[in-house]
């Protein structure tokens, strides 16, 4: 590994003498399915168009698997130049430990405070009043894709909401459709609930359970009603035996599928399939019901480095992440939102538009990312991943999900 | 010159023993300085913070036995011990049975042994992931083995063992006895090998059957090659973790966890290391406990003997 970084410094150093400043920064990312990876050339194509080098380092799997090597790398004083990241607490002990760079000269200059649309999501990056990561991208889960031709092929209008989606289901079934796809992972599984909880519960008992943490509301009738719907939700997504996000999406793609309750980034995977919103998908935000969305998303983190030429480098790319043009390009490809408001996003799509709307609005939640710790998170998803693919019933899972709540943190 | 008077021949014959094969034990200085540091020092390291609350950095704020409340009280780690529980005694009466009988029959001076031994031998050259993998392929309904018996004409056969919850343990176990018992097979044949054709010439005189002889006559003698087995798939059964990431995801739900998996995901996915920490060493206490009885019996009762 050492020589490898020798060789790539001698080789950066030899770069150097012939061009003024030419750095080679390693980004890591888990941007790999076919969108994502059309929405990170966007980034690298930027910069290397300043005639610096992006040394590309996707890590395959989701978050999941990507988080831990990252962080390890981190943490085992072999750090990358700069890494993908969801902004919220997951960064948190490693600010604490001064590993990761203070970008707050980079921020003042740019007066990111101004541009950045939700503030939250600079709020979310900033620790004692420093900032340390640049937001590049406003994600939300609660959306539900449904495939025209898998209603076509039913003989039945396409659903404007949860409820109709619901009704529609067994004639979806008698039609040899699957209602609803689910990729059996238990973040996947966790997002349907937190949809469904928007859509069934409303936001006051979303935000006593996922921002106040209280496990009375859990315990409530409203958050009974969203387990009895969850119940009713498994038995539609049975025989979905896909495990990736993207296959799920691909069912609904194909009309093999009904619907998929998947954040927005579902989105560049119906891009990629030349599908056109309103012809042959829809997007229902707050799945029809409640037109709110979370403000989740990814940001880039830059661990701390000795080299001043790569600190250097290091802020410039992270000026540029945030540029207009680039995050008019990224969040294009990439089906999300920009975390900026002051830029021309009229060539978005419908979906995107929506989703752009929702945000002017103002009608916007933290990410659980945000609210909740990793700990927590992952004790959450396990209890879906439980709850969904197997029998448990809708008390039990209650009951277990306010237990978790109250030891929330 | 020691031998003129006993007390000085005593205190020079203790460093004496201290300084015999001087080189060989200096030589060896780095693996047991390796051995202390690394699995002592790292195994008591682990153990001390798992009486932490250490979230993604180890810190010491003690908790007492928080750690271990909350293990015990999770549902996914008491299903991935039952689960390890069900493959675990699967695996080791399997590949035990599987493995000696398939050396029993190459032994029998078949046609073309080497040939089968190395078929059988040859999924063990594959690491657990490809394993994995190849039989997720093979065991999923709608391209591996189901479709294709499907198409051949038998339109109901049913065979989607990894979907479900009650039986994918088994489809794990498949792919572990498919990658794990051509070894335990190359070992049990060396141990046949080393049986001396005399003693089958005396049961045969005797008329004691085949089979018999098998299982009255050389089993018995081979119990050395069996011990080395047993510790060979014990220590394959605890540290199961890849062949279960690879073929199944711990899921449908958390239907095929493993304790292995419990620790790596609470330790950096949930960037919990005092609940990761607290898990690996109960995975620790159970070896322990198995090991210590067995060592006692195994090499106390010899000291005796």
């Amino acid at each position: 590994m050492s020589n490898v970084l020798k060789s790539l410094l001698v080789g950066t150093a030899l770069t150097c003498a012939s061009t003024a400043q030419a750095v080679e920064l390693e980004v890591t990312h888990w941007w790999t399915s076919g969108g994502e990876a059309a929405a990170v050339s966007k980034f690298a194509d930027a910069w290397n168009a300043t005639g610096n080098t992006w040394l590309d380092g996707a890590i395959a799997g989701s978050g999941g698997t990507a988080r831990p090597i990252i962080i390890s790398r981190i943490l085992g004083g072999d750090p990358m130049a700069a890494t993908q990241l969801n902004h919220g607490r997951q960064a948190e002990e490693l600010i604490e430990a001064g590993l990761l760079l203070d970008l707050t000269d980079v921020a003042d200059a740019g007066g990111w405070r101004d541009i950045v649309n939700p503030t939250a999501l600079l709020d979310s990056c900033t620790l004692d009043g420093k900032i340390y990561c640049v937001p590049v991208n406003i994600h939300s889960a609660q959306w539900i894709w449904l495939s025209h031709a898998a209603y076509e092929n039913a003989g039945l209008d396409v659903p404007t909401d949860w409820h109709e989606f619901v009704a529609s289901a067994d004639e979806l079934q008698a039609a040899g459709t699957l209602p609803l796809a689910m990729g059996q992972q238990g973040w996947q599984q966790s997002i349907a609930f937190g949809a469904i909880t928007i859509a069934v519960a409303g936001l006051d008992a979303w935000k006593g359970v996922n921002v106040s943490k209280d496990a009375s509301v859990a315990r409530g009738p409203e958050y009974t009603a969203v387990f009895e719907a969850v119940v009713a939700a498994r038995e539609l997504a049975r025989g979905s035996n896909v495990q990736d996000w993207n296959l799920a999406t691909n069912m609904v793609i194909t009309g093999q599928a009904g619907a998929q309750i998947m954040g927005d980034w579902a989105q560049g995977e119906f891009a990629v399939a030349e599908q056109v919103e309103g012809v042959d998908y829809s997007c229902l935000p707050g799945l029809g019901l409640n037109a709110v969305l979370d403000t989740g998303g990814d940001a880039f983190y830059f661990p701390v480095n000795d080299d001043p030429e790569i600190t250097a480098a290091q802020k410039e790319l992270a000026a540029l992440l945030i540029s207009p043009e680039v995050q008019v390009s990224f969040n294009l490809a990439k089906g999300s939102l920009p975390v900026r408001g002051d830029i021309d996003m009229s060539s978005a799509n419908g979906c995107m538009q929506k989703g752009l709307g929702i945000l002017a609005d103002g009608g916007v939640l933290p990410s659980s990312d945000i609210t909740f710790s990793a700990d927590t998170q992952t004790q959450i998803e396990d209890l879906m991943a439980q709850f969904w693919s197997g029998d448990m019933s809708a008390a039990n899972a209650q009951a277990s999900y306010a237990d978790l709540i109250e030891s929330a943190d | 010159m020691t031998v003129i008077s006993d007390p000085p021949s005593k205190s020079a014959k203790r460093p004496n023993r201290l300084f015999r094969n001087i080189m060989a034990k200096i030589a060896s200085i780095p693996m047991v300085v390796t051995a202390l540091v690394v699995f002592v020092g790292c195994t008591a390291w682990t153990i001390t913070y798992s009486f932490t609350g250490s979230r993604m950095l180890p810190k010491t704020k003690w908790v007492g036995l928080d750690q271990y409340d909350r293990l015990w009280d999770t549902d996914r780690w008491i299903i991935s011990i039952k689960n390890l529980a069900i493959y675990g005694a699967c695996s080791m009466i399997l590949t035990l049975f599987l493995g000696f009988c398939l050396a029993a029959c190459l032994d029998r001076k078949i046609r073309f042994e080497s040939a089968f031994r190395t078929i059988f031998l040859y999924p063990f050259a594959l690491s657990f992931v490809v394993t994995g993998l190849v039989w997720q392929w093979i065991l999923n309904p709608d391209f591996g083995l189901q479709s294709v018996v499907r198409n051949w004409g038998w339109e109901s056969f049913t065979f989607n063992p990894l979907n479900d919850p009650d039986t994918v343990m088994y489809g794990l176990l498949i792919a572990g006895l498919w990658q794990g018992t051509g070894l335990i097979m190359c070992i049990m044949l060396a141990g046949l090998r080393g049986i001396d054709d005399d003693i089958w010439k005396a049961a045969k005189v005797d008329g004691i059957g085949t089979i018999k002889t098998y299982v009255v006559v050389v089993i018995p003698m081979m119990r050395p090659v069996f011990i080395t087995s047993l510790v060979l798939i014990a220590a394959g059964i605890i540290k199961l973790y890849d062949l279960v990431v690879a073929q199944t995801g711990g899921g449908p739900g958390l239907s095929s966890e493993v304790p292995a998996k419990y620790v790596i995901e609470y330790m950096f996915r949930a960037q919990n290391l005092g609940q990761g920490f607290a898990a690996s060493t109960m995975m620790l206490c159970s070896v322990v406990v198995i090991l210590i009885p067995w060592a006692y019996l195994e090499f106390g009762g010899r000291k005796r003997g």
